[in-house]
């Protein structure tokens, strides 16, 4: 992604929108298999709402517990506008949808925005803490706009069809999505670039001095609140396009804390880091999801350890190595992140299995047998738990013991005569 | 980005691979219910109880369609809407055709949504829904189609048993009703108003319904249920709710009976224990004491293979069997409209349950006995949780609701 | 009448057990400024580990024994967790605690599993304690009560008589004056979230029983907690105090008593829809009080924030 500044849009500057644009259409010829679609689909609409979540806290600075307010408020009035379509009171084609969902999110953040933003910080969060429980309360009350637990429904191919395209295969939608994915994305990319979006990053690391260049800090956080609230509404609207559905889980705060879950674990900092943090986390939950009923818990583990380790998030960890391949030093990296890798993996490995070994007996004990990583075996026997203790415990000690190589090779390749980093 | 994406496709590609396991020769049955997370239990409990049907009473007397074995894939849909679509459709890409789900009625309302609209725009690759134990009377009703079936007796059913003991019943003047506020506790409200109405000269003191998983202390409820004087209550509650009213209602010194859906099993009845004693009324299909030798040894066979989990869900026992049974009665397991067929009007007689069961061909409902039982460790011969406390029948009704009329327009293939 | 006197009587328990969890909030908050919002997972560990305890040595020595626990898993967290974060920010710090939330969520269903528990009330409390207005109060009531009376008069104690209390009090006031007086300030800060979490520990020993302990219950009750402390205003003791009451009340009140929107209409001069499951204003006419009573307190939290952002007895704003 580029980092200039230049407002004007230069060719070279349009490089790698034009690769996204490729890499997005190829996609569901390369992975045809049994439900990676279905899976893609998913992804792109998490990553929208990630990076729209990324303006209020990463941009801004703004904890949101009920960001998934405006994305399921866009995509109940989708689904209601794709009813009314179905009825032929008006005309719309589909993929003009998401827009209507951006509207109804931005008109919503509008008028919320327009006390909760008045504060950062904590007043900040607890308002939207707040806010997010009324209407999802309101969703269960109101039963003639949400319909009530089992929601609305509506459908899709109703619509009048665009040269000729009726959305009904999965891989329809895919395209519709990957469209709308491509434009957001370009549009909040704008957004940095504008005044407003350059002044949020500054309110967010210091507001007293943002104020002193003469821009109000609320406004700012104002202007980014609506924003973010429209593209929130876009997601909403592909959601009801793609599952046809709304319900209350999609604006609870459940699902206003799945956002901040992925966004936080891909990097809040950096404006790649959104779309890290959705892919990975759909994948968790659904790949992993497959494979353990544990998946919840290792997600907590890893966003515990991201926060006190990793606070930059998992593209904060590939920015690091900027610098020390700007001094054309990555070399001196390899070899000790090679000699960590095997121990590190050795150590997560066993740490998994035994976890899920002592689940399984604890939970599961009545089935013998269990399979892990496609071997399986008796639980009852003690081979197993020795194998594990010893693989953790072993992985552990020398893991340990070369993290202080790669410390050293780290301190030696951004050592910079006269800068301390 | 791109290599970013590559990667991640791949991993995507592999995981979708492993867990897809590609199993020709079997018949298999995705059950979509809730495996992790806090409504688990309910869910790996109805696991065991598929994956014990079907190997015991399916798999190990032959399997279907000339020995063919027949395979429980369980997806998880963490208790979620969007997460159950995802899941259907992930089977559905694995070439599954047979849906199992039953925890929540509103998850099944979404479920029957997408599969009637995925049959009619995939006609080659249908799929049937095996409504395992989602009760809100709408799915055979107004939202009816021809690829969804109940095997549970739905809430009017219930309430239509449950009525007929309260008939029973003289020193009841005054009903309260109470039930979460979503399509289901309506259902029940709704129900209950009716029947009361119909047999009964009793008098409805309260009906009301509360934010569903959202009341921290049921105590002012109780209060309340006890100012207005009434005899007795029905609920059709479910977990934490349905205990929290429960045990503030006997603290607040109710004496009266709780009528109640779902007041058993996964750890209800393990809490209850003694406070729920000749309070709780449970009505369903299947309950199991007094016992039957076929049911005591099946009980058995199932307690020894999963010590930890109840034959909570009895109807599970025969939608495995009549599936089976219509799938070997239609000779295929890839045309779902033979499948379809074959399955609705299908009789069968269940030996363990002790129950005839009929798949209404008007609205695909399951007709069977329906039983009242109460909460109790007196002459239990099979517990719940382990705990010594069960369920014990004193009403049978048999063939509930057979004639009961439905608004069902099923449109069929 | 009587059943406004039980009423009263019932919210006032509901309201103290509020209050002790969210008196550790506050004090926490006042100290580090940190809104923990891991607060209710620790109550909830309080009630698995009292369970656990109770089943092997009986309810009395869980009830001692489970808060301690719950005291020193809360001070390690402060020692190795949240002073690492610490220096990341305070957004860092909420997400942190936020996904301690999660963890510690998981790990309970991961040991305990997802069912609820029967952990119950001591035989020896089993009775009514109580008749009134044709409604019983048991003694564990009784009992919840005077755990709560008590430690909200410890706490008292504590803060305004001892030399322990006085730095904390100070702190509240000018954190940073206290530290350039030499008091170790960390040993203070871990201890606070230590004692902190025990508080809420020892709501979840109590609560347990009588509210059900199970893998929903910290999440049932979390956002309440945060209304308590928000409504009272940050760091305010009394003020998480009076709000708590307030909650209490208004909870047990809303749900209490059957007053519905149709009513309110009819009165108004409205008339009664024919077929209102039909009507498009049906969620309005059937609409009750108890129906919205479990919001209520969310819309308090909203109102007071944007209108009195520091809350009723709030000094710092965040």
């Amino acid at each position: 992604m580029p980092s200039q500044t230049t407002s004007t849009i230069s060719f070279s500057s349009l490089v790698p929108w034009l690769i996204a644009a490729l890499v997005l259409c190829v996609m569901p010829f390369i992975f045809t298999g049994g439900g990676s679609i279905t899976i893609m689909n998913q992804i792109g609409i998490t990553i929208v709402l990630a990076m729209s979540y990324n303006m209020l806290l990463g941009q801004g600075g703004m904890l949101s517990f009920g960001h998934a307010v405006y994305m399921g408020l866009g995509g109940f009035v989708a689904v209601h506008v794709m009813n009314i379509v179905e009825n032929q009171e008006i005309w719309l084609p589909l993929p003009l949808l998401p827009l209507v969902g951006g509207l109804v999110g931005l008109g919503f953040a509008t008028i919320i925005g327009s006390f909760s933003t008045r504060k950062a910080g904590t007043v900040f969060a607890m308002i939207s803490l707040g806010i997010g429980e009324l209407i999802a309360a309101c969703c269960i009350i109101i039963t003639v706009f949400f319909g009530g637990e089992e929601g609305i429904s509506g459908d899709r191919t109703m619509a009048p069809p665009t040269f000729g395209v009726e959305f009904i295969t999965q891989k329809e939608v895919y395209f519709l999505i990957a469209f709308w994915v491509l434009i957001s994305t370009f549009l909040m990319y704008l957004f940095t670039q504008t005044p407003v979006g350059k002044m949020a990053n500054a309110v967010r690391d210091n507001p007293e001095r943002a104020e002193f260049v003469g821009y109000s800090m609320r406004w700012v956080r104002y202007v980014s609140f609506c924003a973010a609230g429209f593209f929130a509404g876009i997601a909403g609207a592909l959601f009801a396009i793609n599952f046809e559905i709304l319900t209350e889980q999609n604006l609870n705060l459940g699902a206003s804390f799945t956002v901040l879950l992925a966004t936080y674990i891909g990097g809040v900092g950096f404006f790649l880091g959104p779309i890290v943090g959705a892919i990975l986390f759909t994948l968790l939950q659904t790949v992993i999801g497959l494979q353990t009923d544990l998946w919840a818990l290792y997600t907590g583990v890893v966003f515990i350890l991201m926060v006190m380790f990793m606070p930059a998030g998992l593209t904060g960890l590939f920015a690091m190595h900027i610098i020390p391949w700007q001094l054309g030093r990555i070399g001196m990296l390899i070899k000790p992140y090679s000699k960590i890798f095997i121990p590190g993996t050795i150590f997560i490995v066993g740490a998994v299995c035994l976890t899920e070994l002592i689940n399984h007996v604890r939970h599961h004990g009545d089935e013998e047998f269990m399979t892990l990583f496609w071997v399986e075996f008796n639980t009852r026997s003690i081979v197993p738990w020795g194998v594990f203790i010893i693989f953790t415990a072993v992985g552990f000690w020398f893991s340990r013991a070369l993290a202080v190589e790669v410390k050293e090779a780290w301190g030696n390749a951004t050592f910079v005569e006269g800068v301390r980093r | 980005m791109k290599i970013l994406k590559k990667l991640i496709g791949m991993a995507l590609a592999a995981g979708v691979f492993i867990s897809s396991g590609a199993f020709a020769d079997t018949v298999k049955i995705a059950f979509i219910d809730p495996l992790s997370g806090p409504f688990a239990t309910t869910g790996s409990n109805g696991l065991a109880e598929w994956k014990f049907a079907v190997e015991k009473l399916v798999n190990e007397k032959g399997g279907v369609l000339g020995g063919k074995k027949m395979e429980v894939v369980a997806l998880d849909n963490k208790m979620d809407g969007k997460e159950s679509l995802v899941q259907v459709q992930v089977a559905i890409d694995q070439g599954i055709r047979f849906i199992a789900q039953g925890n929540s009625s509103g998850i099944a309302n979404a479920i029957t949504d997408m599969v009637k609209k995925h049959n009619k725009r995939n006609p080659d690759k249908r799929v049937i829904f095996i409504n395992y134990s989602a009760v809100d009377p709408a799915l055979t009703n107004d939202k009816c189609n021809f690829w969804h079936f109940r095997f549970d007796a739905n809430a009017d059913i219930k309430m239509d048993a449950i009525t007929d003991v309260i008939a029973g019943v003289p020193s009841i003047k005054k009903m309260y009703l109470i039930g979460q506020d979503y399509s289901f506790g309506k259902a029940v409200a709704a129900a209950a108003e009716k029947y009361l109405a119909q047999k009964t000269s009793i008098e409805i003191v309260g009906n009301e319904l509360h934010p569903i998983g959202k009341v921290k202390d049921f105590t002012p409820y109780a209060r309340k249920i006890l100012a207005s004087g009434a005899d007795a209550v029905i609920t059709g509650n479910w977990g934490a709710d349905m205990v929290n009213l429960g045990k503030s209602l006997s603290e607040s010194g109710y004496k009266g009976p709780v009528y109640c859906y779902y007041c058993a099993s996964n750890g209800i009845t393990a809490t209850f224990g003694e406070a729920g004693k000749g309070m709780l009324h449970l009505v369903g299909e299947g309950l199991q004491n007094p016992s039957r030798p076929a049911l005591t040894a099946y009980h058995k066979a199932f307690k020894a293979k999963y010590p930890k989990w109840d034959l909570s869900q009895p109807r599970i026992i025969n939608a495995a069997q009549m599936l089976a049974a219509a799938i070997n009665k239609a000779g295929t397991a890839d045309d779902m409209v033979a499948v379809g067929k074959a399955l609705e009007g299908m009789e069968f007689y269940s030996e363990i349950l002790d129950t005839k069961v009929l798949m209404r061909a008007k609205d695909h409902q399951a007709i069977q006995n329906v039983h009242v039982g109460i909460h109790t460790n007196d002459d239990i011969d099979i517990d719940f949780d382990n705990s010594g406390y069960g369920i014990k029948v004193f009403k049978t009704v048999e063939m509930a609701s057979m004639d009961s009329p439905t608004t069902c327009k099923m449109k069929r293939p | 009448m009587d059943l406004i006197i039980i009423n009263l009587i019932d919210g006032l328990i509901y309201g103290l057990l509020l209050f002790m969890l969210s008196s550790g909030l506050t004090l926490i908050f006042s100290m580090m400024g940190v809104l923990n919002l891991s607060h209710a997972a620790f109550y909830m560990l309080g009630a698995y580990f009292a369970y656990q305890i109770s089943t092997i040595t009986g309810f009395w020595v869980g009830l001692i024994v489970a808060p301690l626990i719950v005291t020193v898993l809360g001070a390690g967290v402060e020692r190795y967790g949240l002073r690492r974060v610490h220096q990341y920010g305070h957004v860092p710090e909420l997400i942190f605690t936020f996904g301690l939330f999660f963890v510690i969520e998981e790990l309970v269903q991961y040991v305990w599993g997802r069912n609820m528990v029967p952990y119950n009330s001591p035989e020896s409390l089993n009775f009514i304690a109580l008749n009134l207005a044709g409604g019983t109060i048991p003694a564990y009531k009784i009992f919840m009560l005077l755990v709560s009376v008590a430690i909200f008069v410890t706490l008292y104690y504590v803060l305004a008589r001892t030399r322990i209390g006085m730095i904390i009090q100070a702190a509240l006031s000018y954190p940073k004056t206290v530290e350039a007086l030499g008091h170790n300030v960390p040993l203070v800060f871990m201890g606070v979230f230590g004692v902190g979490t025990g508080l809420a520990g020892l709501a979840g020993v109590i609560a347990g029983p009588s509210l059900t302990t199970f893998p929903g219950m910290a999440f049932l009750l979390g956002s309440i907690v945060f209304v308590c402390v928000v409504v009272g205003g940050l760091g305010s003791l009394t003020g998480a105090f009076v709000a708590s009451l307030l909650i209490g009340w208004l909870q047990t009140f809303a749900a209490s008593y059957n007053i519905g929107a149709g009513d309110i209409l009819l009165a108004m001069g409205y008339e009664y829809p024919k077929d209102v499951y039909y009507h498009p204003w049906r969620d309005l006419w059937t609409l009750t009080l108890p129906q919205i009573g479990p919001i209520l307190p969310y819309l308090l939290l909203v109102l007071v924030l944007v209108f009195r952002p520091h809350g009723l007895f709030g000094k710092r704003e965040s």
